[in-house]
This record gives structure tokens, C-alpha cells and sequence, in this order.
């Protein structure tokens, strides 16, 4: 069945996807969105039942794997020590995510210049900032500005608490001497353009039954819908198609009855993340196209970034905000830039975490043998429960071409759509900063009084952060888009989302990867004269 | 739930056995064992998806064990609890999870653990502002961004 065309075509409604939509949307072209998944509704959210905490084991745990919603696409991660967790549906990953909020730092652009490694990216962060905080308006965050070791942000909402776990950390890092700063956020501590405050449901990774935590379907969606642009739900799309001229005609998709569909575009947008992404284009296979859209360069795949983590844990005498506040509080961004003495190259920002609810302590402390069977249980769970503080470093994963996705030769999902397979090892670079990670962890909860530390380096279902498989740059033999998002080889096609990085980072990249779909969106805005030249 | 009939009497036997073991009642803090029939009801009840593992781990055990758990002697009963845990793989950690997961949000457990006994929405929690002023010594140290040509 053949659809009416549409002016710009944008695959995926999660973070990247709805800012890219809401900044066109002012061109008044017609502009279509479609998601695999759909919208989600608040009142069935965890923290609206008493089996909050087992709902992460199955149906809101983090892993399309082991969630299996009919929305979710299968991911072979077996050869990979980092597992890919996501969400699908309208507003994505940002459904379930930390809302932690740093911004790259300028330096981050530059990694080839000031260390020599890697690359450097062909914008910087300049060309970003005024996109960084639009989209901090639009997502609405909260935080303190100032943050000497941090790009100066305006958080249009004061920081949240510190509660009872952050004081604890603050005056082992204050006795260290090292730095930390209250995490800007997107979780709302005020009322904000319609969403309510933050009223301390507990931990919302998985999803905010207020709508305090930022999500795209309740910031830019609504925004973008008002505006003229139509969001098509339960959508998969299943391969880009290209005509005689080797410009992107439009996409083929599978309805919400299943039903095969061709949407012609004038302008396809991507937007399904640093595993999407290049499933994507490697199942868009034709005669002009055969290695997949947009791969002459033979990129696209490669170089997958996911951040390792590295979590240290403990637990101290005092009571701590257990599941009674947002996970994260603090930063530090004490050990973000190279120091060579360090035995590695690049660095790593940490995020401290407050606390755990009672199942996932009982659960995770019974697997790190601290919670022992039998009659010592309860003592031991009651020294544990409500007293762990948590460290965790988000090491900057730096681009190598053997750590890719691929297609999966036989796994595939409900629609019958090839699922992509992840290869990925930890590089030796990547360890030492694990391991430096840990042993600073180790001195910061030894100073705060902890003690029954635990680690998991890697966090294993960590794979948070899906970037570079579809790098941005110049040189079309080294990048896959250009250095405002459009294919080198497919002059109407853009990608928008974190397969577009060029290197990691230490930080969360919602922010950034958000800031450069806002940014590719002005820019194909300044050229629509021109777009296709 | 259907899903949970797939258990035979057999191996619910067993699952309450190994549930008691790994958390058995306490007079010092007056809480049930997860042997409780509350709870195993619960774990019967909810058991969904979890279904097939929890079945493989109780068949794992069952074997450890050669005939039901409960009539084991005591060392030997323990004996095989340590080689199902260490052995059990993925099954054995589902069960555990079970397990902790429906022990954990029983009303006399939660109470006895001084939690409230409801969903976090929409009451939430009360969260201190705390002192600002641990942020002081940052500010007075000061630094800068990398320099960035």
C-alpha cells in the first residue's frame, strides 16, 4: 500500500527523534514521524503498584531481551561483556533513563588535537551551545550553575535536595579534596511548563508516573504534535528504499496491524539510536547500496562506544534515601581529562548514586554473597537495607572498528526483520580506567565509613549509551554523515542520534546527542534552499 | 495464574523447602519464614514469566537432592543448597530472586522493616534539603575546563 508523500520522514520518537521534529516543524513542511512503539501511559507505570521493584526483573527491565514487549526488537549481545538496554516507544530511551544531565565538555571535541587518539570532531562545542540550552528549556532541567569543572549550564530549576545520602558522599569527597557538584537533571524540583514536581517516587529509571522526569512524549511531543507534525505509533519500518538518482524515496514499514506499507519522503530522517541506526541502513541493501544505505565508507556498524561503568558500592551506618529520592545526585568530574600519570588516556565522570529499594538490595547483595542464607539473613539485610551509597564511573569508551553491530544471520523479530548482533570487547585502555575508577570509588566509601563494598566493572545490562556507528565527519572514506548530519552518499538521508558521534565522552549523552539533532535540525533549516546540493 | 499450575506438588514442596532455608522465620524480628503460605502464595501466584527457570532450578535441586528436599538431614540439606546455589547457574539465581522478591513486599515484612505498606505514587516521599554549605570548600578550590584550542 502507498501512502501520500510527506516532506521530511523521521524514523524513531525518542530523544533525537522529537527534538529534530519539534525544531522543523516550524518550515510548516509535512513532516511524519514513525516509532515502533507507542505511547505510553503513566497510570500503568512501577511506582503505581506494590510490586514495583519486581516489575525490573520482567516486563520494565532494562534489556529488550529480557523484556520482550511486542515493541521491542531481539539484540544479540552474547559476545559482548556490556549488554544493550534501551526502551522503545514514544520517547524512547528517555522513558527509561537516570535523567542524569551532563553536556560533553568542549574538550571532548578535540580528543585527536589535545591526546591524539581517536578523532576529532568535525564541530565543536560552540557550535552546540545554543543548542544545548534550548534543549535544556524545552527538556526542562534542574541543577545549580557554577560547576567550576563543568560547561556552564542554566538549569531553569534549583537542584533537587541532597537528602540524606548526598551529605555523606559530599564530606568524603570534601575530606579527599576532590571534586563534586548537585547533578543537573531533568527531573522537574519545580512545577515546569505542565509537569508536575518531583515528589520522590523512588527510583525513576523506569519511567515517572508524575511526569517530573523528562521524557520526549511529555516535553517535545506535545509541542511538535501542536505544531503540525503527525506521529505514527506501532510503526516498524524495515528497510530505507533509494530510486534511479541513489536519493532516498521513502521507507517501508509494517503498520500496527502488521501490514506491509510504503511511505514516500522527500527527506528521511533517522533517529533509532547507535544500534537501530545501523540495523537500519545494513538491512537497506540494494543493487546501487549493496554493503547498506549510506556505507560506502564501510562504517556503518563500526566503532560502537557504550561507556563501560564501573560501580563500586558500600554501606554505611547511616541511614541513606534507599528508594525515597531520584537515583543520582552528584557528579564528579575530578578525574574527566587525561592525566598520562594515571597509566591511561582520557578520563571518566562519575555519578553518585543514593541508595537501593528492598528487593533489588535483598536480590543483588544475596548474588554478591554479603546476604547470607538462613538465620544471619535478617541481621545482615537489616545492616544493608536503606544504608548502600554507590559510586559509578562512566568511562569514555574510545571508537574501534571491531567493536560493531552487525546483522544477526538468524535471529530476527516479531516482524521478521534481521536483529542486529553486537561484537564488543573492553579495550586495555578502558580497563585502567576502570580499574583507577575503582580504586578511587574504594577510597571515597572507605573515607565515608562503608564497608561490604561491592563492584561490577563492567556493569554488565550497562549499555546505556549506544554511540558512533554511523560516525559524523569531512572525509567521506572515515564518517558516514556529514559534519551537519546528511549521508555523505545519500544526499536526502540524515541521522540525528548518537550513531553519529565521533568519541564518547565521560558523561551521559542524551544531552548532547539532543543538542546535535536540534542543531542538524537549524542547519537543514538554513539550507532547505539547498539541501539536496 | 495458569502459569503457576506448571509447578508440580513436587516442586512447590521443594520451593518452599529451599524458600524456608534461604529466609526462615524469625522470632527476634517477628517475621514469617518465606515459607509463609502468604508468600509462597504470592511466588505461585507471580510467577509468570519467571515459570520455566524456576522450574529448571527445582529440577536441578531435585536431582542434587535424589528425593524431596525436606526429607533431607539437615548437613545434608544444607550440603545441597550451597552446590545448588554455586552450580544453578541462571534457573538457581531466578528462583533466589523469587524468592526475595515476593519475601520482600509482604505487609509483616515490610512493617517489621519500619516501610510503608504502599506504592510510591502518588504519596511519594519527603526528601531533606540538606546543607548547602558541604559545597563550599568546592567552590572556594575553584579549577577550570581543559583548555581547547
Amino acid at each position: 500500500m502507498k501512502n501520500d508523500p510527506v516532506d521530511v520522514l523521521i524514523i524513531g520518537a525518542g530523544a533525537s527523534g522529537a527534538a529534530v521534529a519539534w525544531s522543523l516543524a516550524d518550515t510548516k513542511m509535512h513532516i511524519l514521524c514513525l516509532d515502533q512503539g507507542g505511547w505510553m501511559n503513566p497510570s500503568e507505570y512501577p511506582s503505581t503498584g506494590r510490586d514495583w521493584e519486581a516489575k525490573f526483573f520482567g516486563e520494565w527491565s532494562s534489556s529488550p531481551n529480557i523484556r520482550r514487549r511486542p515493541e521491542d526488537y531481539p539484540i544479540n549481545d552474547d559476545n559482548s561483556p556490556i549488554k544493550v538496554v534501551n526502551y522503545n516507544a514514544v520517547g524512547g530511551s528517555t522513558v527509561m533513563y537516570t535523567a542524569h544531565w551532563p553536556r560533553l565538555h568542549p574538550s571532548d571535541f578535540k580528543v585527536k588535537t589535545l591526546d591524539g587518539v581517536a578523532d576529532d570532531w568535525p564541530i565543536d562545542y560552540d557550535a552546540l551551545t545554543p543548542f544545548f540550552e534550548e534543549n535544556d528549556r524545552m527538556m526542562g532541567t534542574s541543577g545549580l550553575s557554577g560547576d567550576p569543572l563543568s560547561p556552564l549550564t542554566h538549569p531553569p530549576m534549583p537542584p533537587q535536595p541532597l537528602g540524606l545520602s548526598s551529605p555523606i558522599v559530599a564530606k568524603a569527597m570534601n575530606k579527599l579534596g576532590w571534586h563534586w557538584w548537585p547533578s543537573d537533571t531533568t527531573v522537574a524540583t519545580t512545577d515546569y511548563e505542565g509537569r508536575a514536581r518531583c515528589i520522590n517516587l523512588g527510583h525513576c529509571t523506569p519511567a515517572c508516573a508524575q511526569g517530573a522526569k523528562s521524557s520526549t512524549d511529555i516535553t517535545y511531543w506535545p509541542h511538535a504534535i501542536r505544531a503540525g507534525v503527525e506521529l505514527k505509533t506501532h510503526c516498524r519500518v524495515r528497510e530505507i528504499l533509494t530510486n534511479e538518482h541513489g536519493m532516498a524515496s521513502g521507507v517501508v514499514y509494517y503498520d500496527k496491524d502488521g501490514v506491509e506499507q510504503f511511505q514516500p519522503a522527500e527527506v528521511v530522517i533517522i533517529a533509532c539510536n547507535g544500534v537501530g541506526t545501523p540495523r537500519l541502513l545494513l538491512n537497506s541493501v540494494s543493487g546501487k547500496f549493496p554493503n547498506g544505505l549510506a556505507n560506502s565508507s564501510g562504517l556503518v556498524g563500526k566503532n560502537l562506544m557504550f561507556h563501560p561503568y564501573a560501580q563500586i558500592y558500600g554501606y554505611v551506618k547511616e541511614p541513606t534515601d534507599s528508594n525515597r529520592a531520584p537515583p543520582t545526585c552528584l557528579w564528579s568530574k575530578e578525574w574527566y581529562d587525561t592525566d598520562l600519570s594515571r597509566g591511561f588516556v582520557r578520563g571518566y565522570g562519575v555519578q553518585f548514586v543514593r541508595g537501593a529499594g528492598p528487593v533489588f538490595e535483598a536480590v543483588t547483595s544475596e548474588q554478591k554473597g554479603i546476604l547470607p542464607w538462613g538465620a544471619d539473613h535478617h541481621r545482615a539485610f537489616r545492616k544493608l537495607n536503606g544504608h548502600r551509597i554507590g559510586f559509578s564511573a562512566i568511562c569514555e569508551d574510545l571508537p574501534e572498528e571491531h567493536n560493531r553491530v552487525t546483522l544477526d544471520p538468524v535471529l530476527k523479530d516479531g516482524h521478521g526483520i534481521p536483529a542486529p548482533r553486537i561484537d564488543y570487547t573492553i579495550s586495555a585502555n578502558s580497563q585502567k580506567m576502570m580499574d583507577h575508577a575503582l580504586a578511587r570509588g574504594r577510597e571515597v566509601l572507605e573515607v565515608a565509613g562503608a564497608t561490604d563494598i561491592c563492584t561490577n566493572a563492567p556493569i554488565p545490562w550497562g549499555g546505556w549509551h549506544l554511540l558512533g556507528t554511523a560516525r559524523m565527519g569531512t572525509d567521506p572514506q572515515r564518517s558516514v554523515v556529514n559534519e551537519w548530519g546528511r549521508s555523505h552518499d545519500v544526499k536526502n538521508l540524515f541521522i540525528v542520534d548518537g550513531s553519529i558521534f565521533v568519541t564518547s565522552g565521560g558523561v551521559n549523552p542524551t544531552s548532547t546527542i539532543q543538542a546535535l539533532a536540534l542543531y542538524i535540525a537549524d542547519q537543514m533549516k538554513q539550507r532547505l534552499a539547498n539541501l539536496f546540493d | 495464574m495458569s502459569d503457576a499450575n506448571e509447578l508440580t506438588s513436587a516442586q512447590r514442596a521443594d520451593l518452599r523447602t529451599i524458600a524456608a532455608m534461604i529466609i526462615p522465620e524469625s522470632d527476634e524480628y517477628k517475621v514469617p519464614g518465606a515459607d509463609d503460605p502468604a508468600i509462597q502464595a504470592d511466588m505461585l501466584a507471580t510467577l509468570g514469566r519467571d515459570t520455566a527457570l524456576v522450574g529448571q532450578a527445582l529440577d536441578h535441586l531435585a536431582k542434587l537432592a535424589g528425593k524431596p528436599l525436606a526429607e533431607l538431614d539437615d548437613a545434608r540439606r544444607e550440603a545441597v543448597a550451597r552446590e545448588f546455589r554455586t552450580s544453578g547457574g541462571a534457573a538457581a539465581a531466578t528462583l533466589v530472586r523469587v524468592v526475595l522478591q515476593c519475601y520482600y513486599r509482604d505487609d509483616r515484612v515490610l512493617r517489621s522493616l519500619g516501610l510503608e505498606l504502599r506504592a510510591p505514587f502518588p504519596k511519594g516521599h519527603v526528601l531533606e534539603d540538606g546543607d548547602w554549605s558541604l559545597l563550599d570548600p568546592v567552590k572556594a578550590r575553584g579549577g577550570s575546563l581543559r583548555r581547547t584550542p
